[in-house]
């Protein structure tokens, strides 16, 4: 009655994943806009801080790619040095409020009961204002700055990360395979963190992927609004802002660092996505 | 034989939720009646089927023996202890002595751990062995239920669902219990498949002993596994007797029909079908009476008011059926 295990022959599932032309390109690009987050020494031809007052708001030229500002500082090695706080933003804005969230989430989805309850009023209330309303009043109350923000961005975005993880504890229970651990006297950590956590996480992988694209945002819009990182630091907002009143004459100010937005936050998108294929159990 | 497990007047009861015009008028919230008073006695060593048709209560009644789910009333006793008990719930080692084995392969376990993972974690949570002797004792859980060694390493994706069901029986026995209950094992599988399992399940008990409730819908399957079988109709056991008599000659009218309905394999067995009338009833508004009244040929007024209780009738069993002396009588 012994039959062998039955084993198609497959291509592994990183393979898999890799034929797809959006994963590689968002790999591509995350995997540069990490070497310039971390080494931008070596790819920014001059000193972001180098005033030249005799070359000031100049265009787009074979000595200054992405052209000057409005003091002679090269634009290109400024939207590269800023790489490292917009970087930094999409991991130290996302990361407490991941993992705050997936431990909460987690507990309420299999708890459930009262705490599940209090939950369910707190996302209410959460939710009911626009995320950037909300942290702007949480910044306003703290000071404007980067440590501040995060602690907003994490004080609100948590919440979406534990509604997504309750959701997904609460459809894994769905299956046997809890119940088994519960008919084999498992304890409730072992059966919420070994077995259900790792089946539940994948979207809240995938959404952390849009999570990081959008705290770029958030954190250039609130560094824009001169609430998040503050002059004369490098930083894609603020370097926007510092280009706002030249718009006309000097497009080249605002543009280049709102292209290294749409970019990064394109590179996220497209990494989440092929995460998403990449990390579906197969049935 | 000793009743390793004796279940007394067992309730369950689901609340469905209150709807606002319920919440405005007043009315209390309804239940499903998942178990109407089951009293069962499961003998050490036999295998006990459960039969009856969908929703009937059976995964029901096996989801309470492992307290997958706390009865609303009655209780159930394991060698003399009350499961639900404050000191039953302390002591662990009812997780080890009594297990269960799930319906759906698919489900059951966990696609992100190798089959040496779910064996090795059974052992360890309960302590079966010293860390070093663990790998030996998964190759025998392995050797078992049949599976090759190279198994160990394969998550459940690359297994076929009799596979699977192997890995399961495989954890369960990991702990070394007492009583397996078997869920619905072999429903989601292929009859060929089916007899491997089953048969495998059988040949186990031999060798280790073990008491079995065996849940399923397919009678031929139940006639060829169990010693006793018992009815459930509507939360209730409505027949329960030895498995060759059961089967031969069954006593409650709804055990005729069900047994009747079941599909022969033989051609000039095609005769007289006992066809039920009517819609089984729903759970959320039971009958009054004999839970079998709506449907029943030979329902009177007792049955419409009064429950029967379930009796010894000829050497056959037990019998919840007000008349069933005359409707056996001639028939």
């Amino acid at each position: 009655m012994s039959d062998a295990v039955f084993t198609p022959s497959q291509p592994s599932r990183i393979r898999l994943a890799l034929r797809k032309p959006g994963f590689v390109v968002g790999i591509l690009i995350i995997g540069f806009s990490v070497m310039l987050a971390l080494f931008p020494g070596i790819f920014a031809p001059y000193d972001p801080n180098a005033i030249d007052y005799l070359a000031v708001r100049q265009p787009p030229s074979w000595t200054h790619p992405f052209g000057t500002d409005l003091l002679g500082r090269d634009s290109l090695s400024r939207v590269i040095w800023a790489y490292q706080v917009n970087m930094q933003m999409a991991v130290l804005a996302t990361v407490f409020a991941l993992v705050i969230g997936v431990v909460v989430g987690a507990l309420v989805g299999y708890y459930r009961g009262i705490a599940d309850l209090i939950f369910g009023r707190v996302v209410d209330a959460v939710i009911t204002f626009p995320f950037l309303v909300l942290v702007i009043a949480v910044v306003a109350v703290l000071g404007p700055g980067l440590i501040n923000m995060y602690i907003a961005i994490t004080l609100v975005g948590w919440v979406y990360y534990a509604r997504l993880m309750r959701a997904e504890v609460i459809a894994q229970m769905g299956n046997d395979y809890a119940a088994a651990g519960i008919v084999m006297g498992y304890s409730d950590r072992r059966i919420i963190f070994r077995h259900l956590l790792p089946n539940a996480i994948t979207p809240v992988i995938v959404y952390w992927m849009t999570d990081m694209a959008l705290a770029i945002l958030l954190g250039s819009s609130l560094g824009y609004l001169g609430l998040g990182a503050q002059p004369p630091q490098s930083e894609w907002g603020v370097l926007i802002a510092e280009g706002r009143n030249f718009i006309s004459t000097a497009w080249w100010l605002s543009l280049m660092p709102g292209i290294a937005i749409v970019l990064t936050g394109l590179g996220f998108s497209l990494l989440g996505d092929g995460l998403a294929d990449l990390l579906r159990p197969r049935g | 034989m000793t009743a390793v497990m004796q279940i007394r007047d067992l309730h369950l009861r689901f609340p469905t939720g209150r709807s606002l015009a319920d919440f405005v008028t007043g009315r209390p919230g309804r239940e499903v009646k998942a178990l109407n008073g089951v009293d069962l006695d499961l003998k050490r060593g036999e295998t006990l089927g459960v039969v009856g048709e969908s929703g009937c209560g059976k995964s029901t009644l096996a989801r309470c023996i492992v307290r997958l789910h706390t009865p609303s009333e009655g209780s159930i006793e394991f060698e003399g202890q009350d499961i639900f008990g404050k000191a039953s719930r302390d002591d662990r080692s009812y997780y080890r002595r009594v297990q269960m084995m799930f319906q759906d392969p698919y489900s059951s376990l966990n696609p992100r751990m190798t089959t040496g993972q779910i064996l090795t974690e059974a052992l360890k949570v309960h302590n079966m062995r010293p860390e070093a002797d663990i790998p030996a004792r998964v190759a025998e859980l392995l050797d078992l239920v049949r599976l090759p060694q190279d198994a160990q390493g394969k998550l459940p994706h690359e297994f076929s669902g009799g596979q699977r069901q192997r890995i399961a029986i495989a954890r369960a026995l990991a702990v070394e219990p007492e009583v397996l209950i078997a869920d619905e094992l072999v429903s989601a599988l292929d009859v060929s498949v089916q007899a491997q399992v089953v048969n495998l399940l059988l040949e186990l008990q031999q060798e280790l002993g073990l008491t079995i409730l065996f849940v399923a819908h397919d009678l031929r399957l139940v006639r060829h596994v169990s010693n006793r079988v018992a009815v459930i109709y509507l939360g209730r056991i409505v027949e329960i007797g030895d498995s060759e008599t059961l089967f031969s000659a069954p006593s409650h009218p709804y055990s005729q029909a069900l047994l009747s309905a079941a599909p022969s394999l033989n051609p000039d067995n095609r005769g007289a079908v006992t066809r039920l009338e009517g819609e089984l009833p729903s759970p959320l508004n039971m009958p009054k009476g004999c839970p079998f009244h709506i449907r029943c040929r030979h329902a009177n007024d007792v049955c419409r008011k009064d429950v029967p209780a379930l009796q010894p009738f000829e050497g056959r069993g037990e019998v919840a059926c007000h008349h069933v002396k005359e409707i056996n009588a001639y028939a």
